[in-house]
């Protein structure tokens, strides 16, 4: 015990700020997101992530954001086990034939008002797989889609920057 | 010393009956060709000299006028040796070999319901991968389906085993899971808390891999490589790179071969990372996958920093790599090293010292040493249950020949021995690392590439950090990609843990998955 405890204070707080850049985007959109964060979702956003086809690359980038690196439940965001108790759909893709049933049945699964934001160059435009016999491609081509995430994988900092500004552009 | 035990009983068992085939490059692996009727004696031969099943797969090859190859590699220490034989087009099937060895089950599962070669003999047909909605006339793997175009949904239902019985209930989870993970589905039958059986279904994440290899170039090939499964990014376009290498006979620089080995040792070391982290948290320790989580991060960023990319896609391709480094770099990863060690040991100690934890993950998910063996796994769930083996070691590249790997080796085959063997594998690699970056040879990054030239086999085993990664690649009439078969250590390992699991409680469930920590994507392809 004495380690762990050790350990702890050895380490302390790790938490970064955003990078500069996204740092004063969100500062310039900040009053607005405080208020639609506040309004809208009651000082939490609860996400449910699906995998709906893709390589796992961008799963270790999302389980990065939840890091104490990156630590995304300092804005009240937070992942949940159930659709039914997300407010949005991180999803990331291409969308495989195989899993086409099972992402829909998420998508009505999940209260609205949902925000769908697809993650990862798969996820916003089929990326390398494309499309084809066993991929759909992009993730609106099964779901609405409200936001996308560049990158293969995007970085942590650019995931969570795409939340961000994926919950201000709804309440704008 | 090269051995030549499998080759040598398939020789003398055939006789003028095995012809060695010229089109898979000698610089690869032997291949023999036996009559379609005896293919399963091969098997049988194999089976009694103790050899493994690496791989069982097809390949359209009537572009050559000659039906279907029908292809199985097999194992034994640092000898690898590839059994073929055709298919004609007027008569696709062949004997199967699935009673002789485990692992062909699904793979001669696969081969049908992709490639729809029938393995005459095998005694569970249902589709894999292939899901019951697809047209049954769909063979996405011949080279007469149409990849382009979407499919017609069919009616139809997986026939899952059921258990029956006073108190016996089912659970269905999946195919999308509680967490941030890949999506599969997994079919309890228990009573009370106590699996009776556990049954996989996957195929969720099939994104047609196979098949679009065949439409790209083999420089773009790579790229695809690496996004297989994207945890094991460098492993997989690395054993890609060194299948097409095998065929055109090009070397990359010694540099760039260190240079590789560097990457994958990074590769490893940062999943390991995270899974022991991972580990922990699914027995209720939390505490230890902040702090692993933690020290992964940095690795990746300096990942980020030196070779331009967290996962390190794209930086290794045909011919060499795609990154250089200096002298400060180096600097960088022997600091960096050196505060990974001193962190990882602390929390090592804590890992190590925590009776809760210890409780939790000691004779939990346990895999025999000989189901292990008769399921042919591979990689850290392999050594986990008492298997000595990795491809570092049996059958090195440079800087694997000078710099040879240690590999820890366990017996219990427990959810402990999976962690602690990551423990090992981690220790090792920092010192590999050490060692490349210290004795790094100066020379360029990359060959030429050179393009195959037509009807052309090449065959690669590369130690990724879940295990031996294989790849078969077959050029075309052309010299374009005919065929590029992927094996990830995930289509093996699977069926480890529906042995692993029986005598356990539902409640242990994700604990023992966790702890093999197997690709969706890279299996499903």
């Amino acid at each position: 015990m004495i380690r762990i405890l050790h350990q702890i204070f050895r380490t302390g707080i790790v938490t970064e700020p955003l990078p500069a850049e996204a740092e004063a985007e969100i500062q310039e959109l900040g009053a607005k997101l405080e208020d639609a964060v506040r309004r809208r979702f009651r000082r939490s956003l609860t996400i449910r992530a699906v995998d709906a086809g893709s390589c796992n690359g961008c799963e270790l980038e999302i389980h990065a954001i939840n890091n104490p690196i990156y630590n995304c439940e300092r804005f009240g965001i937070h992942f949940t086990a159930s659709p039914r108790f997300a407010d949005m759909l991180l999803v990331t893709g291409p969308v495989s034939r195989n899993m086409e049933i099972a992402l829909k049945r998420t998508y009505n699964a999940a209260p609205p008002p949902k925000l769908v934001v697809a993650v990862g160059d798969c996820g916003c435009n089929g990326g390398i797989f494309g499309e084809s016999y066993a991929s759909l491609g992009s993730i609106d081509k099964a779901i609405p889609v409200d936001a996308c995430i560049h990158g293969c994988p995007p970085a942590p900092a650019a995931i969570l920057k795409g939340i961000l500004k994926a919950i201000i552009g709804i309440s704008l | 010393m090269e051995k030549n035990d499998l080759r040598n009983i398939i020789v003398s068992y055939f006789d003028t009956d095995a012809i060695q085939d010229n089109n898979q490059s000698p610089a690869s692996v032997p291949a023999y060709r036996v009559p379609r009727e005896r293919f399963a004696e091969a098997a049988k031969a194999m089976k009694s000299a103790d050899a493994r099943l690496v791989a069982e797969w097809a390949a359209d090859e009537s572009a050559f006028g000659r039906g279907f190859g029908i292809y199985a590699c097999y194992n034994k220490e640092s000898e690898y040796l590839i059994v073929k034989t055709y298919a004609p087009l007027e008569d696709l099937t062949f004997p199967s070999i699935t009673k002789k060895f485990i692992a062909a089950n699904r793979f001669e599962r696969q081969m049908k319901s992709l490639m729809g070669v029938m393995p005459t003999g095998h005694p569970d047909l249902r589709p894999w991968i292939k899901h019951e909605d697809w047209p049954e006339d769909a063979y996405p793997l011949q080279k007469s389906f149409d990849a382009s175009k979407p499919m017609t949904r069919i009616k139809g239902e997986y026939q899952f085993i059921k258990a029956e019985g006073e108190g016996v209930y089912e659970i269905p989870v999946g195919p999308v899971h509680a967490g941030i993970i890949e999506p599969g589905h997994f079919r309890f039958q228990a009573v009370g808390e106590d699996i009776i059986n556990l049954e996989e279904r996957l195929g969720y994440v099939h994104k047609g891999i196979e098949k679009r290899f065949e439409s790209l170039s083999w420089i773009d090939g790579v790229k695809l490589a690496g996004r297989v499964s994207g945890d094991s990014a460098v492993a997989h376009s690395l054993c890609y790179s060194r299948a097409l290498e095998s065929i055109t006979g090009c070397n990359p620089p010694e540099r760039a071969l260190w240079l590789r080995a560097l990457m994958l040792e990074r590769e490893r070391t940062a999943n390991h990372l995270g899974d022991i982290g991972a580990i922990a948290n699914d027995a209720a320790f939390t505490f230890l996958l902040y702090q692993f989580s933690r020290l992964r991060e940095m690795l990746l960023r300096t990942n980020l920093k030196l070779f331009g990319h967290r996962f390190m896609m794209d930086r290794i391709i045909p011919g060499g790599v795609a990154v250089g480094i200096n002298n400060d770099a180096k600097k960088e990863i022997i600091s960096e090293m050196h505060w990974l060690e001193k962190e990882f040991e602390r929390l090592v100690v804590i890992y190590d010292e925590n009776p809760s934890l210890e409780d939790r993950v000691r004779d939990t998910g346990v895999l025999k040493p000989e189901t292990a063996k008769e399921l042919g796994v591979v990689g850290f769930t392999a050594r986990a249950s008492g298997q000595a083996m990795d491809c570092r070691i049996q059958s090195p590249f440079p800087p694997y020949d000078r710099i040879i790997p240690k590999a820890p080796v366990l017996n219990s085959g427990d959810v402990h021995a999976r962690a602690w063997v990551r423990i090992e594998e981690i220790r090792e690699s920092i010192r590999i690392i050490r060692e490349i970056v210290n004795n790094l040879p100066e020379d360029k990054t990359a060959s030429d590439f050179i393009v195959p030239t037509p009807d052309k086999s090449g065959f690669a085993v590369v130690e990724g950090w879940r295990g031996e990664i294989v790849y078969w690649i077959q050029s075309g009439i052309k010299g374009e990609i005919n065929r590029c078969m992927v094996r990830d250590p995930s289509s093996v390992n699977w069926l480890a843990l529906e042995q692993a699991i029986h005598g356990n409680i539902v409640p242990d469930f994700p604990l023992c998955n966790k702890s093999f920590n197997q690709s969706y994507s890279g299996h499903d392809l």
